[in-house]
């Protein structure tokens, strides 16, 4: 691969200008070839008809032929049958122990477990956290999804770990495994829940299936990870003892990748989380379902109701299993063993309390209800906010001219684009960022977009991110910046970037369009908040990284602060920086997706509509567009190595 | 080793036995959160507008209170519904607007579902101004000077022409063809959820803005923002049958209610009580607004309708 291998810093401007002069050249070259070439035979400013495939016509057909045929083809009767039957069987299965155990059961149980792998202040969280769900009347939506997500972690936990295993083991299934684990990785969830439901029908199954999918990658990532990362000394002393290749997977390997397998349970449980609130749009049920059905009847207070318990189970599922790993390798316990014997028996002991007494039911009376509050709140905002305010304007003004000044020239510029000049600017920034495959990627996945005849929509899509993404970037670098010099700033920002982390992409759309009204700025707007707090944590890690040697001598040199910044800490967290728009584009698009909910139109509305009218045709091709639109975005932004885990 | 192996294949193989080796038809598989514990079970379509939900609150509240079912809600879009309730993954679907494909599919080919009756109350679609401009300026309610105000109802995301703003895609609506074959100088926005469209007009109606909306009657909104209703060129039977050349309004419908086939036959009192379901548009105008402008949960507003109106509702359960 033609990486930029890194040299030292001071070498890193002069190579990186010759490369890109080259590259440049070598564009220059091919665009002088092929352009006069593409534009005398098929010239027009948006994509060519002539170059595209109408495929609504057998989609159409497909989707017909699967409805109709659902109750008696064998395929679906011996495979997809028993997938769909395997999956209800497991989660009523989880959900009959839930409730057998009752509030208090299950309580106790998570209190326990957590105590006994990470310690006594996260097992009092964890109980007070489960006891805030009870409270906020939600435990049997809580316990719906609790038995949901038990499923679907676990399959994601298998697949991702064989998955990892094969291409951990075999450097063949390593390089067929990691492009498709790489582009799983950037799509939005919301472009493939349609071919799920298509096959597996409105419901639970369906939800399973689509959060698997989404939660596995990381599983697989990680696990590989581990497995070439295990210490080439330690293999080799078991190989010499005369282990089989059995053995030294089982004792030596597997073992040593115990932290990323960790790391990857961590990751999955938190992709399957967020998948909760999407799943319920084709039949999820559970806590998600009321979050829909609440910002159905824009009732933010009823939305966070609901959302809340969905965070407190991510942040108290994250910590578990972080912590878990952060005490791996630690000294066993004397007496552990008997100390889980305790935990059970406790746990056991409070269930069979709380049947005896009766109380298996959370109890009616023992909620409280803050939506009234939150709506009042919301409401005062909106009321005072959206317009007319004295000098500033208010949020409605912003959001007018956010999309006459910056929405519609950037669509309109990048739709007047001839077709060829979009690829060719695609080709020129992926290569100069990345290497000729990242850019060979991005140039075939945008070509695609045009094959499908989604063109104009996907361009109004993209110029919807890249606003949206300029705003994040600009709002997120000056707070990381902020957060990076001053400890205080970073103290006060941690809780708030970890809650709006953890919350349903859901909850922003509402608040949003009661700020600034329909259409494609409000799904901006919450775009940016979602991406936001990726962008700034990355952007502080960063600097923060910064070598303090480099720091101090240029301090001792009389630099001001403002040029140690500059020519400083910035030049030296240039690749932090570049995986945080990488980050910052990903979610983004994700989010402008969900954001044809509120009218951001484009692609987002086209899967949208497809999903509600069950029309494959629209929804599939807008999908897939999505999904090219992803990769695109992904290459474009991609440094040349690999970027960490998602949300990181 | 060898046991190992010989432990593993036992163990494939009875699990192959015990899912069955045979066919699953994945299209009779329930819920798994349905009859948890012995408790009788129902699982209700919700849709994504607050009357939709009226029907449901009320219903689950009988089924739960007089009748001890245990209810869950799901909410789906109406086309998705129709398969769903064909699959028994919901019980029923309390308020359907017409969907002559589906019904032909599900009703007349598979028999999977069958018409659970009227609900009661006639659905009505339509183009509406609100009531504080339609008295400014009595000739918009007639679409032909539509064009006249285009202007005023410019928005930044309908561009030169005046905005028609439409709700959830997955609504009924031939908004685009009308205003293509009408001639009008309108472009349709899609809030793409009713909640962002209901958020949007109370916003306009608070600062008395003119608007043009794709609405319906009945609509606890009006109580809030009342709206009057543009005069389309009349509906004739069929006038809407080509999606492409629609140029009439939309028909009155009498929303009907659907039970899944099975459901039907062995639901007990469920099915009764839901077969018998039928009120009027007053009722559930006042459990909507309950739910969206007082913001009581559901089931506090249907505690209270059912409290207050005995006579209708013991009458579906005998």
């Amino acid at each position: 691969m033609a990486t930029i291998t890194a040299p030292t810093p001071r070498g890193l401007p002069a190579v990186l200008r010759n490369r890109a002069v080259a590259k440049l050249a070598l564009l220059v070259l091919a665009a002088a070839i092929l352009v006069p070439l593409a534009n005398a035979r098929w010239a027009s400013g948006s994509w060519p008809a002539a170059l595209t495939v109408d495929v609504s016509e057998p989609l159409t057909t497909a989707s017909t032929w699967i409805i109709d045929n659902r109750d008696s083809h064998p395929l679906f009767l011996y495979f997809f049958g028993h997938i769909s039957n395997a999956v209800v069987v497991c989660v009523r299965a989880v959900y009959l122990v839930l409730l057998a155990a009752g509030w208090a059961g299950v309580t106790a149980a998570a209190a326990l477990v957590a105590w006994r792998v990470t310690g006594l202040r996260l097992a009092a969280g964890t109980g007070v956290a489960f006891l805030a769900c009870g409270f906020l009347g939600m435990w049997i939506p809580t316990m719906q999804t609790l038995a949901l997500m038990v499923v679907a972690v676990l399959a994601s936990v298998v697949v991702g770990a064989l998955l990892g295993l094969a291409s951990g083991l075999s450097d063949r299934m390593d390089r067929a495994l990691r492009p498709v684990l790489d582009t799983m990785q950037v799509l939005p969830a919301y472009a493939y829940l349609l071919p799920v439901v298509l096959v597996f029908g409105m419901g639970v199954p369906a939800a399973v299936l689509a959060t698997v999918v989404y939660a596995a990658p990381p599983m697989a990532r990680l696990t590989a990870l581990g497995l070439r990362g295990a210490d080439k000394e330690v293999l080799e002393a078991v190989e010499s003892l005369g282990a089989t290749a059995r053995q030294r997977l089982l004792t030596a390997r597997i073992p040593l990748a115990r932290k990323e397998l960790l790391l990857g349970l961590n990751q999955t449980i938190m992709m399957a989380l967020s998948m909760a609130v999407i799943a319920s749009v084709i039949g999820a049920g559970g806590l998600g379902d009321r979050v829909y059905q609440a910002l159905a009847s824009v009732d933010v207070g009823a939305a966070l109701t609901a959302g809340i318990p969905i965070v407190l189970l991510a942040v108290v599922l994250d910590r578990v299993t972080g912590a878990a790993g952060e005490r791996l390798g630690d000294e066993p316990q004397p007496n552990g063993r008997a100390r889980w014997v305790y935990a059970l028996t406790g746990a056991v002991a409070v269930a069979v309390a709380g049947r005896l007494a009766g109380r298996l039911d959370w109890p009616d009376t023992w909620t409280l209800n803050f939506a009234g509050p939150v709506n009042r709140a919301v409401d005062w905002m909106t009321d005072h906010l959206y317009s007319g305010v004295p000098v500033i304007g208010g949020t409605a003004d912003w959001a007018a001219h956010f999309t006459t000044w910056i929405l519609d020239p950037l669509r309109d510029g990048l739709q007047w684009l001839p077709w060829w000049s979009v690829l060719l600017i695609v080709a020129t920034l992926a290569w100069l960022i990345g290497t000729w495959r990242t850019a060979l990627t991005a140039v075939l996945a945008m070509a695609a977009i045009g094959v499908l005849g989604v063109w104009q929509p996907s361009l109004d899509t993209l110029s919807q991110v890249l606003a949206a993404v300029a705003v994040t970037l600009v709002l997120g670098f000056a707070t990381g910046v902020a957060a990076a010099r001053s400890d205080r700033v970073e103290r006060l920002l941690r809780p708030v970037l970890d809650v709006f982390q953890t919350m349903p992409q859901f909850v922003y759309l509402i608040p949003v369009v009661a700020l600034f009204g329909v259409g494609r700025a409000p799904a901006a707007a919450a775009a940016v908040v979602y991406a936001l707090p990726a962008v700034v944590r990355i952007t502080t890690q960063g600097l923060r990284q910064v070598d303090p040697a480099a720091m101090e001598s240029a301090r001792s040199l009389g630099a001001t602060p403002a040029q140690q910044l500059r020519q400083v800490q910035l030049p030296l967290a240039r690749r932090a920086l570049l995986l945080a728009v990488n980050q910052g584009v990903v979610l983004v698009l994700a989010v402008v997706i969900i954001g044809g909910l509120v009218g951001g139109g484009a692609l987002g509305y086209e899967v949208v509509f497809g999903l509600a009218q069950g029309d494959l045709a629209t929804g599939l091709v807008a999908g897939a567009a999505i999904v090219c639109l992803g990769l695109m975005l992904d290459r474009v932004t991609q440094p040349t190595e690999r970027r960490a885990k998602k949300g990181a | 080793m060898r046991l190992r192996t010989t432990a593993v294949v036992a163990a494939v193989s009875s699990l192959a036995l015990l899912t069955g080796c045979g066919a699953a038809d994945m299209t009779k598989q329930t819920s798994p959160f349905a009859n948890a514990q012995g408790a009788r079970t129902v699982t209700l379509s919700v849709q994504s507008w607050v009357g939709a939900q009226a029907n449901v609150a009320v219903a689950q509240y009988l089924l739960e209170h007089e009748l001890g079912y245990r209810v869950d809600t799901v909410q789906i879009d109406e086309v998705p519904a129709w398969d769903a309730l064909s699959q028994g993954r919901v019980d029923a679907i309390m308020e359907d607007w017409g969907h002559p494909e589906e019904e032909q599919r599900y009703i007349k080919d598979k028999k999977t579902i069958v018409n659970g009756g009227d609900l009661g109350v006639t659905g009505h679609i339509g183009w509406f101004v609100p009531t504080y401009f339609a008295k400014e300026h009595p000739d918009v309610t007639d679409w032909k000077n539509l064009n006249k105000y285009a202007d005023r109802m410019r928005t930044a995301e309908s561009g030169g022409k005046g905005q028609l703003m439409d709700g959830s895609p997955s609504y009924v609506t031939n908004d685009k063809a009308l205003v293509k074959n009408l001639g009008l100088d309108y472009q349709v926005v899609f809030a793409g959820s009713e909640a962002a469209q209901i958020t949007q007009i109370k916003q306009f109606a608070k600062e008395k803005k003119p608007f043009l909306t794709y609405w319906y009657e009945p609509q606890w909104l009006f109580k809030k923002v009342p709206m009057t209703e543009v005069k389309l060129p009349a509906y004739k039977e069929g006038c809407d049958a080509d999606p492409e050349k629609v140029a009439c309004a939309y028909p009155h419908t009498p929303l009907q209610k659907y039970l899944n086939a099975d459901f039907a036959r062995n639901g007990g009192d469920a099915a009764a009580l839901l077969k018998k379901f039928k009120w009027t548009t007053e009722d559930q105008n006042e459990v909507s607004l309950m739910i969206a402008d007082q913001k009581l949960t559901p089931e506090e507003a249907a505690k209270k309708w059912v409290d207050s109106h005995e006579s209708t509702w013991k009458a579906w359960l005998s």
